[in-house]
C-alpha cells in the first residue's frame, strides 16, 4: 500500500489506482488527486512503463493526470449507477488484459456516478485505430459513454484504465462471477516469476 | 467584557426575561431549570437545556414505555452493550463483536431531501464509530407519500440521491432497507437508516469522560451554524401545515454534509484507538457540543471544564449559545491522557482531520464552560442528561373500533383465473411492490467485497471472516398498515417479519434495534399507539428470545392534526455460521431437481396458511382498503421455522428460500421466479385466493435441493413446522395450475417499469 503524501514509490513492480472518492470528489472526479505527492514519482514511472491499472476513480485520476487520453464526465442518466454488466474485451495485449482472449465477454459490476468515457472525436477515431480502447459494454450502454467505451489503454499498453470493477468480481460469492480475477493474474505471474529468478530485492 | 450573558450577569439580573418558549420548553420545565441552578440560566445554559431536553435528545415521552424493552429482555450471552449506549454491541463469536442501530431523520429530509438524508447516514456512522467499530455496511428504510404525488417526485429523488452521495462516498456498501408509499406519509416522509460496524471484543470504546486532568479534544470538521436548534426546532415539533408556511424557515435548520472527511475520520479514529490513545470517546449528533459533553461529563468523573472560545469555527461570529447548539456535522469528542495528546493530535494530522484541546476533566461535578475567560455555563451535569420525563396520557382511539369493524371479508374476491392473475399483477407492479432497482441502482453494494446477499434479497448478509465463512445478517421491517390496525399485534408482525427475514438466509436471530416512527406524543390516540407498540416489541422479543440493543424514538412525524400510521421500523441482526451456506431467494435454473421428476426443484411452502387479509397488500392496492384485524403473529412457529431454515441452510438442503409478507404466497412465488429468471408450477392446495394471497405470518417458500426432500421432511418434522410440497421450479412462466399462466417476460415487464415511469 502506497500512500498519497509520500513521494515514494518504494519499489513496486505495479500500481493499482483503485475506485473511491478522492478528495470527496470535489472540483472534479480526480482532479485534487492528480496532484497528490505520489503522482509526482508515478507519472514518470508510468511513462517508463510500469504497469499501471486504475479503476473508477482510479481511472478518473489517470486521465487527469493525462497518462490516459479523454475524460469521465457525468452519467448520462445523470444518477449513479451499480450495475451488473456484460463486457468485451477489445484488447489482450496490454499489461492487464493478457489472460483474456480477445473478444471475450466478461461480467463484471458497474458503480459509479461520473462514468461516461468522451473524447474529441479525432481522438476516439485514434483509440479505435491504434487498438487502444480495451474494454467495452456489451450489453446496452449504461452511462453514455463514447462507442460503448469501458476502458483504454495508452499507446504502450501498460497503463489501463477502466470504470468497472473487476476487483468485485473475484468470487461467486461477494461478485456476479470470478471473470475479473484475470486482470491481475498476469502482474502476478510477472511476481511470481521475477521472485522464481531471485532478480529483485 | 465579551457582551456574553456570563454566570456572574445571569445572578446580577435575576429578573431579566429568557426566551424559554421559543427554545421548545415549558414553563414548568424552565421553573425546573431555575430550582436547580438557584437562579435564572445564562442564555448558553439556556439553550444547553433546551436541546438536551427537547423530545429528540431526552426521550421525555418514551421513556418510561422504553424501560421494559430492558426489564422484558430475554437473557442473551451475546449482548456485551445494551440500551443506553451509543449503540447496542453483540457477540458474534471467533472473538468478533458487532454493534448496529438504526435512527430516523424524517424531518430534515423532508425540508431538505438530499441533505437531510445524507447526514442521516453521517450520523449514524459517528453512532457506530463511537463505539469503537468499523463501519461496514448501511441499511435504510424509506417511506413517502403517494407515489404518484407531486411532492413524492421532489422528496424521494432527492432522498436516495443522498443517501447514495454519503453512503458510496464513505466506502460502505448499502445492502438493504425498505421502500413503501403511503398516504399518510405525504407531509411527513419516514427516512431511517441503520448502520452496522464490526469489531474485535477489546476494541469496545466507551462513552465517559473520567480521570481529572484528561484532556477534551474536538475533532473533525469545523463548527458552523447549521442546524443550530436542529433536535428542539425540527425533530420535536410537527410541522404547521401549508397554512403556516414555516418549512422554509426550518431549512436552516438542517445541516450540511461532508461524506469524504467523514471518511478521514473514520479511519483517523480507528488508528487512534489502535493505538490506544482514547480514554472516552462520544460522536456530536443531536445538540452537537451541548450533548457530547454534558454526557461525556455527566457518565464519567463528573465533572469537565470547557473553553468554547477554542472550539475551531468556521463563522467567527458564533456565540457561545450557538456554538453548544450548532448541528454542524463530522465531529467528535475525544477524552485523552495528557501524556499521549501529541501523538492524538499527530493521527489526526496525518488524515488531515483538523482536532483542538477544548478542555480537561475534572472532579468538581460541574460541567463548566467559559468564553474568553468569563463562566457561561456552570451546570451540573446530570441534571441536564437526565432530563424530564412524563407520562403523557394515552386513550385507545375512537377510530380504533371503527377500523376493526371493517372487516377486508366483505371485499369483492377474484372469483376465476384472470382475476386472480390481474390481482397478482396489480400487487407486483404496484409502486410499494415493484421493482426497487431505481433506488437500489444509485447505492454501492459491493464496496469492502463482503457483501454476500444485498437487495433485493430478503435480508443483507456481509462475510466477516474469510477464513471460516462466519457473517452477519441484517434485515429492517415495518408496516404501518399492520400498526394503524392494531400497534401490539402490528409491532409484533413487523418484528417478527425481520427475524424471518434474517433467518431464511441461514442465520440465527441474535438481537434487535428499532426505529419508532409515531405522531404527536402530545396526542393521546399517538400515545396509546406508542405504548402499545413498545408492549408488543418488549413481548414479542421475549417470545423469540432476541433482546433490543438500543434505538431511536422520532415523535411528532404528523402535519397539523395528520399523522403517519404508526410505524415501529425494526432491524435485526443474526449470525451466519458459514455464508457460504447461504440460499438466496432467487429459484434456481441450474437446479436439475429429482432424478425421475417432471420439473425442477421441489417447492415446499412452510408454515401455516389462514384467510388473513387485515392490513393486506391485496386490500390496499386493489381496493384502497385498511380495515378488520392483522395477521395473527405467531411467535412461537416463527421461532421454529427460523430454526428448521438454519439447520436446512448449513445443511445444505435449500438452493432458495424466501419469506412470506406483503402479498402472500403470490408476490413470494413472482419474486423468487423473476430474481432467478426461471419460472415455477405450483397446485394449490384449497382455495386459490387465500393461498395466493393471505398473509399469515410465520411461512417462508423454499426451493429443494435434489434429493434433499426426505431430510427436509425429517427436520420439519423435528422442528414442528408444518408444510407442503407445493410444485416444482421450472419453464418460463409463473404457472398456477388450473387457476393461470403469467410469462416471466410479462411479470418482469410490470414489475420494472413502474417506478422508472414515476421517477425518470
Amino acid at each position: 500500500m502506497l500512500w498519497h503524501a509520500d513521494r515514494d514509490l518504494r519499489g513496486v513492480d505495479a500500481v493499482i489506482l483503485p475506485g473511491g472518492f478522492s478528495y470527496g470528489d470535489y472540483l472534479r472526479c480526480g482532479a485534487i488527486a492528480r496532484f497528490a505527492p505520489v503522482m509526482s514519482e508515478l507519472v514518470p514511472a508510468a511513462r517508463s512503463g510500469l504497469p499501471v491499472l486504475g479503476i473508477c476513480n482510479g481511472f478518473q485520476i489517470l486521465c487527469e493526470a493525462h497518462l490516459l487520453p479523454g475524460a469521465l464526465t457525468r452519467n448520462s442518466g445523470l444518477r449513479f449507477v451499480t450495475r451488473d454488466l456484460r463486457l468485451r474485451v477489445e484488447n489482450n495485449r496490454t499489461a492487464w488484459t493478457g489472460a483474456y482472449r480477445r473478444g471475450e465477454q466478461i461480467v463484471v459490476p458497474l458503480k459509479s456516478g461520473e462514468g461516461a468515457y468522451t473524447a474529441d472525436a479525432g481522438t476516439l477515431a485514434g483509440l479505435e485505430a491504434a487498438g487502444q480502447v480495451v474494454i467495452r459494454y456489451a450489453s446496452g450502454n449504461p452511462n453514455g459513454s463514447a462507442a460503448d467505451i469501458a476502458g483504454v489503454c495508452n499507446a504502450e499498453g501498460n497503463v489501463v484504465g477502466l470504470m468497472p470493477h473487476p476487483e468485485h468480481a473475484v468470487s461467486e460469492l461477494t461478485g456476479p462471477s470470478a471473470d475479473g480475477l484475470r486482470f491481475f493474474a498476469p502482474v502476478i505471474a510477472r511476481r511470481a516469476t521475477a521472485r522464481a529468478g531471485g532478480s529483485r530485492r | 467584557m465579551t457582551g456574553a450573558d456570563t454566570v456572574a450577569r445571569a445572578k446580577a439580573t435575576p429578573e431579566e426575561p429568557q426566551p424559554y418558549a421559543e427554545l421548545g420548553l415549558t414553563a414548568a420545565e424552565y421553573a425546573r431549570i431555575c430550582g436547580t441552578l438557584g437562579r435564572r440560566p445564562t442564555a448558553a445554559e439556556l439553550a444547553l437545556y433546551s436541546v438536551m431536553w427537547s423530545e429528540h435528545c431526552s426521550y421525555k415521552s418514551s421513556k418510561i414505555h422504553l424501560r421494559q424493552l430492558a426489564e422484558k429482555a430475554p437473557p442473551s450471552a451475546a449482548l456485551l452493550a445494551g440500551i443506553g449506549h451509543n449503540a447496542g454491541v453483540v457477540d458474534i463469536g471467533q472473538g468478533y463483536a458487532v454493534t448496529f442501530k438504526i435512527e430516523s431523520h424524517n424531518h430534515p429530509s423532508y425540508v431538505e431531501p438530499h441533505q437531510g438524508a445524507a447526514t442521516g447516514v453521517g450520523g449514524i456512522v459517528r453512532d457506530i464509530l463511537a463505539m469503537g467499530a468499523r463501519p461496514v455496511a448501511v441499511m435504510d428504510a424509506l417511506r413517502f407519500g403517494p407515489a404518484s404525488a407531486p411532492d413524492t417526485a421532489r422528496v424521494l429523488p432527492g432522498v436516495v440521491s443522498g443517501i447514495s452521495f454519503y453512503g458510496n462516498c464513505l466506502g460502505l456498501p448499502n445492502i438493504g432497507g425498505e421502500l413503501d408509499f403511503d398516504p399518510c406519509y405525504a407531509g411527513n416522509p419516514l427516512v431511517n437508516a441503520l448502520c452496522v460496524g464490526v469489531m474485535r471484543h477489546g476494541d469496545l470504546q466507551v462513552a465517559s469522560a473520567s480521570g481529572p486532568g484528561n484532556k477534551v479534544i474536538l475533532f473533525g470538521s469545523a463548527t458552523g451554524p447549521d442546524g443550530v436548534g436542529g433536535a428542539s426546532v425540527l425533530a420535536s415539533a410537527a410541522f404547521g401545515g401549508a397554512a403556516a408556511g414555516t418549512e422554509s424557515a426550518k431549512r436552516p435548520s438542517v445541516q450540511v454534509g461532508d461524506p469524504f472527511l467523514e471518511k478521514l475520520l473514520v479511519e483517523c479514529c480507528l488508528e487512534l484507538y489502535a493505538a490506544r490513545l482514547v480514554v472516552g470517546i462520544q460522536d456530536l449528533g443531536a445538540a452537537g457540543v451541548a450533548c457530547a459533553t454534558t454526557e461525556l461529563a455527566a457518565a464519567g468523573s463528573g465533572g469537565m471544564r470547557v473553553q468554547l472560545d477554542a472550539v475551531p469555527l468556521r463563522d467567527a461570529s458564533l456565540g457561545p449559545a450557538e456554538i453548544l447548539m450548532s448541528e454542524s456535522q463530522e465531529r467528535m469528542l475525544a477524552i485523552v491522557e495528557p501524556a499521549q495528546v501529541g501523538r492524538f493530535l499527530d493521527v489526526c494530522a496525518r488524515w488531515e482531520v483538523r482536532a483542538a484541546v477544548i478542555g480537561e476533566v475534572t472532579g468538581t461535578g460541574r460541567l463548566v464552560m467559559t468564553w474568553h475567560g468569563e463562566v457561561v455555563v456552570d451546570i451540573p451535569p446530570g441534571s441536564a442528561a437526565d432530563g424530564p420525563v412524563y407520562a403523557r396520557p394515552g386513550e385507545r382511539g375512537a377510530d380504533q373500533a371503527v377500523l376493526a369493524a371493517d372487516d377486508p371479508a366483505a371485499l369483492p374476491r377474484p372469483a376465476d383465473g384472470p382475476a386472480l392473475r390481474a390481482a397478482l399483477l396489480a400487487l407486483i407492479g404496484s409502486p410499494g411492490l415493484a421493482d426497487k432497482s431505481w433506488v437500489t441502482d444509485q447505492y454501492d453494494r459491493y464496496v469492502r467485497g463482503d457483501t454476500v446477499l444485498a437487495m433485493p434479497e430478503d435480508g443483507g448478509l456481509l462475510r466477516v471472516d474469510e477464513a471460516t465463512g462466519l457473517g452477519i445478517a441484517l434485515a429492517t421491517d415495518g408496516n404501518g398498515r399492520y400498526c394503524r390496525l392494531d400497534p401490539y399485534l402490528g409491532t409484533q408482525l413487523v418484528l417478527a417479519e425481520a427475524y424471518r427475514n434474517v433467518a431464511v438466509t441461514g442465520a440465527r436471530p441474535l438481537a434487535v434495534t428499532n426505529c419508532l416512527n409515531f405522531g404527536s406524543p402530545e396526542d393521546p390516540a399517538v400515545m396509546w399507539q406508542f405504548a402499545e407498540a413498545v408492549r408488543g416489541l418488549a413481548d414479542g422479543c421475549a417470545a423469540l428470545g432476541v433482546p433490543v440493543t438500543g434505538g431511536n424514538v422520532s415523535f411528532y412525524n404528523q402535519t397539523g392534526t395528520c399523522a403517519v400510521h404508526p410505524t415501529p421500523v425494526i432491524g435485526v441482526l443474526g449470525v451466519h455460521d458459514d455464508v457460504r451456506r447461504r440460499p438466496g431467494l432467487g429459484f434456481s435454473r441450474e437446479d436439475p431437481g429429482e432424478p425421475g421428476r417432471a420439473g425442477g426443484a421441489a417447492i415446499v411452502l412452510l408454515g401455516r396458511t389462514e384467510p388473513e387479509f387485515g392490513g393486506s397488500a391485496w386490500a390496499h392496492v386493489l381496493h384502497g382498503h385498511l380495515g378488520g384485524r392483522p395477521p395473527a403473529p405467531r411467535l412461537d412457529a416463527e421461532r421454529r421455522l427460523a430454526a428448521l431454515l438454519a439447520t436446512a441452510a448449513s445443511a445444505g438442503l435449500l438452493s432458495a428460500a424466501h419469506d412470506l409478507s406483503d402479498g402472500g404466497l403470490a408476490i413470494a412465488l413472482a419474486e423468487s421466479c423473476l430474481r432467478g429468471g426461471v419460472g415455477c408450477r405450483v397446485r394449490l392446495p384449497g382455495d386459490a385466493f387465500t393461498w395466493l394471497f393471505s398473509e399469515s405470518a410465520a411461512r417462508a417458500v423454499v426451493a429443494v435441493r435434489p434429493g434433499a426432500e426426505a431430510p427436509l421432511r425429517e427436520l420439519q418434522a423435528a422442528h414442528g413446522v408444518p408444510g407442503e410440497v407445493i410444485g416444482a421450479v421450472g419453464g418460463d412462466s409463473l404457472v398456477v395450475e388450473g387457476c393461470f399462466t403469467v410469462p416471466l417476460d410479462e411479470l418482469a415487464a410490470v414489475h420494472t417499469a413502474t417506478l422508472p415511469a414515476l421517477f425518470g
